[in-house]
């Protein structure tokens, strides 16, 4: 037993190098003629999506829109007026904006009951929201993918473990967790980056559904053959887990992200409606919408347009997240009989000599039968 | 009946058709699928017909339109396809009827046996629930009546205990089993025509050979036409009349059984025989090794002399002469052929999964012992569930062992740690069973074969590309397939790759598990080719798992025969080919259909005297 050992060890390869991955070089050149990868797939079929696309573009008009219009990071943006300015009040506040010949006017989205610029206050909400909602998805994100990935791949009480604390945060109400952390967070940190604590601390209590995906892709994904093979080849479990297997499950995860960022702008707007979210001075989409409930009846244009941008964003990243979801599956394929080509007729079997040569060099005519 | 001969008078006659009015008549039939904006054709103007009480054999590799064409006589396929023709059941048109009229004729006039009865069957459902119902949807019948039917069905398909199948669900029953009940569910109705998709694929030879044996009972009794999709021509051999061969998308020969397998005029067609796997006849002469014995054996002579029987279909001198033959061979086999040092070794090994939450440890090894030697080729057979992957896997430290000692190069595995078992992964390779999914679907292919070496720190940078293309040569791929992804790839091109994988740190073991039995029978032949040539070339030690004996038979100098976790019978080729002693392996070599219809009736007659003789 004891030479056994000693062979062991002289045999136990040293760390492996992290530099020179295999194939890196000249990869580039020549996929060029091996025809198209997994991404290139993909994005082929998202930008075959019309309202995928369409949606894509709104939401970067929005956010484009949002920032120039406001500006951010301290540099000012072209409207003239910023969130939390008091003007006069001109013609009770009724929006200016004109579509036929197109004007903007002095407020294009009205102004509220003090003289402030409805449409400073909405770009910034915007900005605001967005960034809340893409903060939590992130982190929410990260932390449902490694406990999903830890509890799929390890099993055992490692599962067991982590799957029961998934357990307890979904029986919890999340609204209430989340106003309590999101409370106390923005408690102590100064009032300029209080929405983004906000955002950090949602995103500790929304990653139970991706949690749950992610172990299932991990628990079907463990059992591949590659998987297997891979171990042959001595890899370690982070390597398996990270080189292997996520790149595997991505798909999902990039759905149930994008998905789960739409509910989380309409999460914020819940906080921030019931008081436990934003707080003003800072605005939000939500926050403007209950400042301004009571105003409803007599200066709607206070209530319509930050709706307006709360609807057009979800919806915008709803269907955004149900293209890649389309593009990552394969099995969904749209095809339209009547606008379908005829393929040239592959020559007649006559002729051609040997099946297996013939067919095992072909390429990609797949088992498809 | 009367509206056969209505509709039967102004058709056209068919082209062959001197006896009676054929059941089936398909002319002109295309079937195309819509890919990408395009029609890519699965199936090209095909004509053929069925007569009562005949079996059209279409034969074909995967993607030759075989299934494509024939689940469009019934309506079966995807929405984004398209199918033109004509298809006459009984003289009617029946390629676009309305859905209403199809519902009709599917289940009754024209039954479907699927290839893996545990999934075309509901698993919520009993098995006479299914049939009950098939019945009645067709039938006005009372329950019990549709219940007595059901229960003389499943008499008919000779099932051991039809009252208990009656009430059994799908998982309850053995495969073979289920394919009964499945056969059963599809006579409910007394199909005019039968369509079998595969019906044996799925099954372990011995069930195989039951199944068959079942199907060509069935043909004489109910006077059905039959078309048999197969990519086996084993099976074509012993239950065909006809044969259709169907090569992307056309049918490229058509002709009787006998003249088809006796005297193919088409080119594909006599490539396609040639690439079969016969049992018994290692090709270009002499096995792997080239040191034991080697040549054809005649396997139907071997059963003949190990059990005592004489054959009805075969004269008795020349049966004796065949035996006599047989017997001198293996005398000239030779001994064992002298072994290097040993490279696996197992002794009195019992492997077990380990038991998860209230599921108990399953053992499904034990008291396994073999060897393997330097540059030796081991078969392992068995059927499904015998261990013979699970001794694989454990063989590469993929399973733990729960007793007894296997070493690997000198290096025990039974309770190494995890740093031993690093060292032994240098040792060893294996290729997978599944092409698809043993290559990473994200990894280019050259990345997954420079994996081991990269993580052995073998070889890095371009010492490393250098090793990938050498290896991608040795199992002729291009060199640029490297960047290629696993899906760009055909699934023989995809083992090549699995092959280059396990090849990469030289491995003193190479261990292959069913590494064919995914891929068409052409493209195994190439496959096993390869396989062979760098076994010669490199001297690796092998242990080559398989369910198909004729695999096995072409690479292996040492056979090993598994059944239920226990080995019952080793030897060198020749001893288990020519002179087999257990009960069980006799068994199995009778099972493998032999793709020649004469040898074939010959072979059935042994398994059926085997079989009487165990159990009398």
């Amino acid at each position: 037993m004891t030479t056994t050992t000693k062979t062991v060890k002289a045999l136990k390869p040293g760390k492996a190098p992290k530099v020179s991955r295999p194939g890196k070089a000249g990869r580039a050149a020549a996929r060029r003629q091996a025809g198209l990868s997994q991404g290139q797939l993909v994005r082929r079929r998202f930008l075959g999506n019309t309202a995928a696309v369409a949606s894509l573009v709104l939401f970067v008009l929005i956010l484009v829109l949002a920032y120039s219009a406001g500006g951010f990071l301290g540099l000012p943006g072209w409207w003239k007026y910023t969130h939390n300015e008091v003007t006069d009040v001109l013609n009770g506040g009724v929006p200016t904006l004109q579509l036929l010949p197109f004007s903007l006017g002095e407020h294009p989205f009205g102004q509220d009951r003090l003289g402030r610029d409805t449409f400073a206050q909405t770009m910034r909400g915007v900005q605001i929201s967005v960034a809340v909602m893409a903060i939590i998805g992130l982190v929410g994100g990260f932390i449902g993918v490694v406990i999903g990935a830890a509890a799929g791949y390890f099993r055992g009480w490692v599962e067991t473990l982590l799957m029961r604390l998934t357990d307890i945060v979904i029986i919890i109400p999340l609204i209430i967790l989340a106003a309590v952390l999101g409370q106390v967070a923005s408690r102590s940190v100064p009032a300029g980056v209080q929405p983004y604590f906000l955002g950090l601390f949602v995103g500790t209590v929304v990653w139970t559904g991706l949690a749950r995906l992610v172990r299932a892709e991990f628990l079907s994904l463990r059992e591949r053959e590659f998987v297997d093979a891979a171990r042959i080849a001595g890899a370690s479990s982070a390597r398996i887990i990270f080189k292997h297997i996520l790149p595997n499950a991505v798909g999902v995860i990039i759905v149930s992200v994008t998905l789960s960022m739409s509910a989380a702008i309409l999460l914020e707007t819940s906080l921030s409606y019931i008081g436990m979210g934003v707080k003003a001075p800072d605005v939000s989409l939500g926050l403007l919408i209950s400042q301004n409930q009571e105003a409803f009846s007599t200066r709607p244009w206070l209530f319509w347009w930050p709706g307006l941008f709360i609807v057009a964003i979800c919806l915008c990243v709803n269907f955004i997240g149900d293209g890649l979801r389309d593009a990552f599956d394969p099995r969904q394929k749209k095809f339209n009989a009547r606008r379908a080509k005829e393929a040239p007729v592959p020559p007649a079997a006559v002729g051609s000599g040997h099946p297996g040569s013939g067919r095992d060099l072909a390429g990609t005519d797949g088992s498809d039968d | 009946m009367s509206e056969l001969f209505d509709d039967a008078g102004p058709a056209a006659p068919p082209l062959a058709g001197t006896g009676p009015a054929p059941v089936l008549e398909v002319r002109g039939l295309c079937v195309d699928f819509g890919v990408d904006k395009e029609w890519v054709p699965a199936a090209i103007d095909l004509d053929y017909e069925v007569n009562a009480g005949e079996v059209l054999a279409i034969v074909g590799e995967s993607g030759s339109g075989k299934s494509a064409s024939s689940m469009a006589l019934l309506g079966l396929l995807p929405s984004n396809s398209r199918v033109r023709g004509s298809v006459k059941l009984n003289g009617r048109e029946i390629l676009h009827l309305s859905p209403a009229k199809l519902r009709q004729l599917r289940g009754n006039d024209v039954a479907v046996i699927f290839q893996e009865p545990m999934t075309a069957m509901n698993p919520v459902y009993t098995i006479g629930f299914q049939i009950v119902e098939t019945i009645r949807l067709h039938r006005a019948v009372s329950p019990g009546a549709a219940r007595d039917h059901a229960l003389r069905l499943l008499e008919l398909v000779e099932m051991p205990d039809p009252e208990k199948a009656f009430r059994s669900y799908p998982h309850q029953l053995s495969g073979g089993q289920r394919q009964r009940a499945m056969i059963a569910q599809s006579l409910s109705c007394d199909p005019k025509l039968l369509i079998a998709d595969e019906p044996t694929t799925a099954l372990d030879v011995t069930v195989q050979a039951e199944i068959l044996d079942l199907m060509r009972n069935l043909r004489t009794k109910l006077d059905s036409a039959i078309v048999l999709i197969t990519h086996d021509m084993g099976v074509v051999a012993d239950l065909a009349d006809r044969i259709a061969v169907m090569r992307r998308g056309r049918i490229v020969e058509n002709g009787t059984s006998l003249q088809i397998f006796n005297n193919p005029q088409h080119e594909y067609t006599r490539a396609l025989l040639a690439a079969v796997p016969h049992l018994g006849t290692a090709k270009d002469g002499g096995s792997v090794g080239g040191g034991a014995g080697g040549g054809e054996v005649d396997i139907n002579a071997a059963l003949a002399a190990a059990t005592g029987a004489s054959l009805e279909a075969v004269d008795g001198a020349e049966l004796l002469r065949r035996e006599q033959e047989n017997a001198e061979a293996l005398a000239h086999a030779g001994p064992d052929r002298p072994a290097g040092a040993p490279v696996l070794e197992l002794s009195g090994v019992a492997i077990e999964y380990p038991k998860q939450g209230r599921v108990p440890a399953f053992r499904a090894v034990e008291g396994a012992s073999l060897a393997i030697h330097e540059g030796q080729v081991l078969g392992l057979v068995g059927e499904s569930g015998s261990g013979k992957t699970t001794i694989g896997r454990a063989a590469v430290g993929l399973l733990p062992v729960a007793e007894g000692s296997l070493k690997v190069a000198g290096l025990e595995i039974a309770g190494a740690k995890r740093r031993q078992l690093q060292a032994l992964r240098r040792q060893v390779g294996m290729v997978f069973q599944d092409p698809s999914s043993s290559l990473n679907p994200r990894l280019p292919i050259g990345e997954s074969i420079g994996e081991p070496m990269y993580l052995a720190g073998m070889a890095k940078g371009a010492a490393l590309q250098q090793r990938i293309e050498t290896l991608l040569d040795q199992v002729e791929l291009p060199r640029s397939y490297r960047n290629r992804y696993p899906h760009e790839l055909s699934g023989g091109q995809k083992q090549r790759v699995g092959i280059a994988r396990a090849l990469s740190l030289r491995p003193k073991l190479m261990v292959a598990d069913e590494p064919t039995s995914a891929l068409d029978v052409s493209v195994q032949a190439t496959v096993l080719q390869l396989f062979r040539n760098l076994q010669q070339e490199l001297g690796f030690a092998c242990l080559f798992v398989t369910h198909d004996l004729a695999v096995i038979d072409v690479l292996a100098d040492h056979i090993c025969v598994m059944r239920r976790g226990r080995i019952v019978e080793q030897g060198t080729r020749d001893q288990i080919l020519r002179n087999p002693q257990e009960p069980y392996t006799r068994r199995l070599l009778a099972a493998v259909p032999l793709p020649d219809p004469e040898k074939q009736r010959e072979r059935r007659e042994l398994r059926s005297q085997l079989l009487a003789a165990e159990s009398s």
